[in-house]
């Protein structure tokens, strides 16, 4: 008897190991907030959802659109209208099917839930219509060339139409994405499991997901370290050196599509009336000022590629001649004479946090030499957002996670009425050629417009980018063929343990 | 003696009521806007009207306290703004991790501080007695997180011991649970075990010096009788209330040490609630510390009144 429950004991032990090979466990930098695509507003929110819930497209690597829930998607003629078909065949987790119907139902949630996030990214939607039991046509009441983007993230997943009713899908969120909500623990952990009836299930190889918010950096590493997680996101460079050093690990870090930058006060309140804000010169001298290269350097462990435009390096919109400019401390100092100052001070404010503090004291030191005077004043995040908002700055470290339609990288940022637009800058040229950019579909044409736009915004200066966000992943050399996105996605399709 | 509690309970309504109000208050000088905060990256400005509604922001101060407090006397603390969990269900789930970080951590304290109290009392002026000394002040001045990082490091990542981070709760394995909690109950506990050897030294050494101790010694008992027996006996009283003063210190402690090890209690519920605005959360959880420690204030007083008779009769 003794015998045989020793060797059932040595079974369930073996089959608890052999499970717990096949669970991915992923540390993330901090907690999600709530599990509904419509209501979330976190970036690290929107890293659980790539496994929870598809959405009708996706991206490449290079950004462009590939099929998930929609096999195939036509503009209308007049850009007017975008209709997509739909895989057949797909179910949620909840086992209702996918169809028109239900891509209706939760593109009208988006549209109308009172706290639904997604209000601002569907504008232009008219209504949407369920053409036969594949086709879906989305009809617009303006052209919107940006659609198809918003579709790519949380404005494009779909939602278990039968679940939606129930009061607290934030909490058990159904979807249909290749692994399904098992349980959450708040700051602990995040659950999943494969959904077996995934179209796709049998590309993706773990039967469990397990996220866990471990917001030091450093401890996120040890963990990796010691065996506890195999895949961690966004490492601070300060790490980088420790993960490059251990040959269990494995580095992948990714140009992501955001950006930091610094917003300089030029027309909100009474802050906005300094040399600074009112004189283009000034700003140039700042830019010119700063050596992007030392911040990449000194700060970035060399993760931190120095950026002189809102796009990318992996977008199309991306224009060489927008490069980064190379510190000239010479000509700023003679363009601060142009301008008729010797030295120029401000306040430059910043998320408080070792690497913003890092990169404030190295532009610091570095615009000192040309004439800026500047002192620093960490502010906690959410603070600064408001003072922000209100025109309490001069200069702001802001940071953007980035979006793949350029749109979304700069026009809420520097056009007129732009929600995200703290330093209130406002040219009417600016404005016209990004309105008109957003309704043109052919890439070719919307570069162009978004090149004018540039030489203006380079001569203004009302942001000066600093570098692109990485995103740097770091995993075990168990996993293989992770592949890092530039929107700093976690996608684990054909992502497996070596056997 | 039912007077005397009801008393003490009438004392702690008006406490309770600075209290909510003190928290109230706080949490409205908070710099920054919860509705910022909440409505993400892309600041919707419908999205912010609708939360500012949502949330009664927009109302007077005073209206927003009493729409609170009225809830919040009907046992409804509200939701989480953040994850939309109810606040009660996060506490409730929250406290038995702390609680049990901060007893562990205890027992740790005690099981350090005080031999090591006792010995270095009698070894008084020797070798010994300065090592620990010496310890115990380390003890107190190496700061947690720093300690922390540094045991991970060592223990974690090249000794690969024990996990570490992370929260296993022991219904689901002992085990698991008892090997993720050493080192933030090691972390936790030695702070205050330096203060309680401290502590337990100067109690021994006074007692050491009074007239039965030497009387005791005459007799010629054991050595080891007259410290352990006699002594500590008496030594331990102020001890003891030291230990009770200082769990409430251990509870504040677990803040920081649950940040370093990632464990899900109480302190990194409020650390992450504080960060992000949610008013509703910090409220609670501020709130529901004070009741807790109120109550354990009264629990405290009536037992001294029980175990004292001169405290008996002046009540």
């Amino acid at each position: 008897m003794k015998k045989r429950l020793l060797i059932a004991m040595a079974a369930g032990l073996l089959v608890s190991t052999a499970a717990s090979a096949q669970t991915l466990r992923i540390g993330l930098n901090e907690d999600p907030d709530v599990l509904d695509p419509h209501r979330a507003r976190t970036f690290v929110g929107r890293i659980v959802f790539t496994s929870l819930c598809n959405k009708l497209v996706d991206i490449t690597p290079d950004l462009k659109f590939t099929p998930e829930l929609a096999t195939e998607w036509q503009w209308g003629d007049d850009g007017k209208s975008l209709t997509f078909k739909l895989r057949p065949g797909v179910k949620f987790h909840d086992g209702e099917p996918l169809n028109a119907a239900a891509v209706k139902a939760n593109i009208e949630r988006a549209r109308s839930l009172p706290d639904s996030l997604r209000k601002s990214e569907l504008t232009s939607v008219d209504n949407v219509e369920a053409v036969d039991d594949l086709t879906v046509k989305v009809n617009l009441s303006r052209a919107d060339a940006t659609l198809l983007s918003q579709l790519s993230d949380r404005a494009g997943m779909m939602m278990s139409p039968k679940a939606l009713a129930s009061a607290d899908f934030g909490q058990k969120p159904v979807c249909s994405g290749p692994y399904k909500f098992v349980e959450r623990v708040q700051n602990d952990r995040i659950v999943l499991e494969k959904f077996a009836d995934h179209w796709d299930a049998k590309n993706f190889n773990f039967e469990r997901i397990v996220f866990q918010p471990i917001p030091d950096t450093t401890v996120r590493l040890a963990n990796l370290r010691s065996g506890n997680l195999d895949l961690i996101e966004r490492l601070a460079p300060s790490d980088v050196p420790a993960a490059k050093g251990d040959s269990n690990l494995v580095f992948a870090p990714v140009s992501g599509i955001g950006y930091q930058g610094l917003t300089i006060n030029t027309n909100n309140g009474e802050r906005a009336k300094s040399k600074l804000g009112q004189d283009k010169r000034v700003r140039q001298a700042l830019e010119l000022s700063i050596d992007r290269n030392v911040i990449n350097e000194v700060v970035g462990a060399g993760i931190y590629p120095p950026a002189g435009q809102p796009f990318p390096e992996a977008s199309p919109y991306n224009n060489p001649k927008f490069m980064a400019t190379q510190r000239d401390v010479a000509k700023a100092k003679q363009l601060l004479k142009e301008a008729g100052v010797d030295r120029v001070k401000f306040e430059l404010t910043f998320g408080t946090g070792t690497t913003a503090q890092q990169i404030a004291e190295i532009i610091q030191a570095m615009a000192a030499e040309t004439g800026f005077d500047i002192t620093l004043r960490p502010t906690e995040f959410a603070a600064m957002q408001k003072e922000a908002q209100a025109g309490n700055f001069d200069v702001n470290v802001i940071g953007w996670s980035g979006r793949v339609d350029p749109d979304g990288n700069i026009h809420p940022f520097v056009t007129c009425k732009g929600a995200l637009n703290d330093g209130k800058y406002c040219n009417e040229q600016v404005d016209k050629l990004l309105n008109d950019a957003r309704i043109i579909n052919d890439e070719a044409k919307r570069k162009q417009l978004y090149d004018q736009a540039q030489e203006i915004l380079k001569q203004d200066l009302p942001i000066i980018y600093t570098y692109y966000q990485p995103w740097p992943f770091v995993h075990t050399k168990k996993v293989q063929n992770f592949k890092p996105y530039p929107d700093g996605m976690i996608r684990l399709k054909g992502v497996k343990f070596a056997s | 003696m039912l007077r005397y509690i009801g008393r003490r309970i009438l004392i702690a309504i008006p406490t309770l009521i600075i209290v909510s109000l003190l928290v109230f208050a706080l949490q409205k000088l908070l710099p920054g806007d919860p509705v910022l905060t909440m409505a993400g990256e892309e600041r919707d400005p419908q999205v912010l009207e609708y939360l500012r509604q949502k949330y009664r922001l927009d109302d007077p101060i005073p209206v927003q306290y009493f729409a609170w407090i009225g809830s919040a006397l009907t046992g409804n603390l509200g939701i989480s703004l953040r994850t939309d969990i109810p606040v009660l269900d996060l506490i409730m789930s929250k406290l038995p991790v702390t609680l049990e970080l901060a007893i562990l951590a205890m027992i740790v304290a005690l099981a350090i501080g005080i031999p090591a109290g006792i010995i270095s009392a009698v070894k008084k002026g020797t070798t010994v007695d300065y090592a620990a000394n010496v310890i115990a002040l380390s003890g107190l001045s190496i700061p947690n997180f720093w300690l922390g990082i540094m045991l991970i490091m060592l223990i974690s990542v090249r000794w690969q011991l024990l996990p570490a981070s992370g929260y296993v709760p022991p219904t689901e394995d002992l085990w698991l649970n008892i090997k993720t909690m050493i080192m933030p109950a090691f972390v936790l506990g030695t702070g205050l075990a330096a203060s309680l050897m401290r502590h337990t030294r100067s109690a021994m050494l006074g007692v050491m010096r009074s007239d039965y101790i030497r009387t005791a010694r005459a007799k010629g008992l054991l050595s080891r009788k007259v410290i352990l027996k006699h002594a500590l006996r008496n030594a331990l009283i102020p001890i003891v209330t030291l230990s009770t003063l200082l769990f409430g210190e251990l509870l504040a402690g677990a803040v920081l040490t649950e940040q370093i090890f990632t464990i899900p209690g109480f302190g990194k519920l409020i650390v992450d609630a504080v960060f992000n605005r949610d008013y509703a959360v910090v409220q609670g959880v501020v709130l529901c510390t004070a009741v807790g420690f109120i109550f354990m204030n009264l629990v405290a007083d009536v037992l001294y009144v029980l175990v004292n008779p001169r405290l008996r009769h002046s009540a």
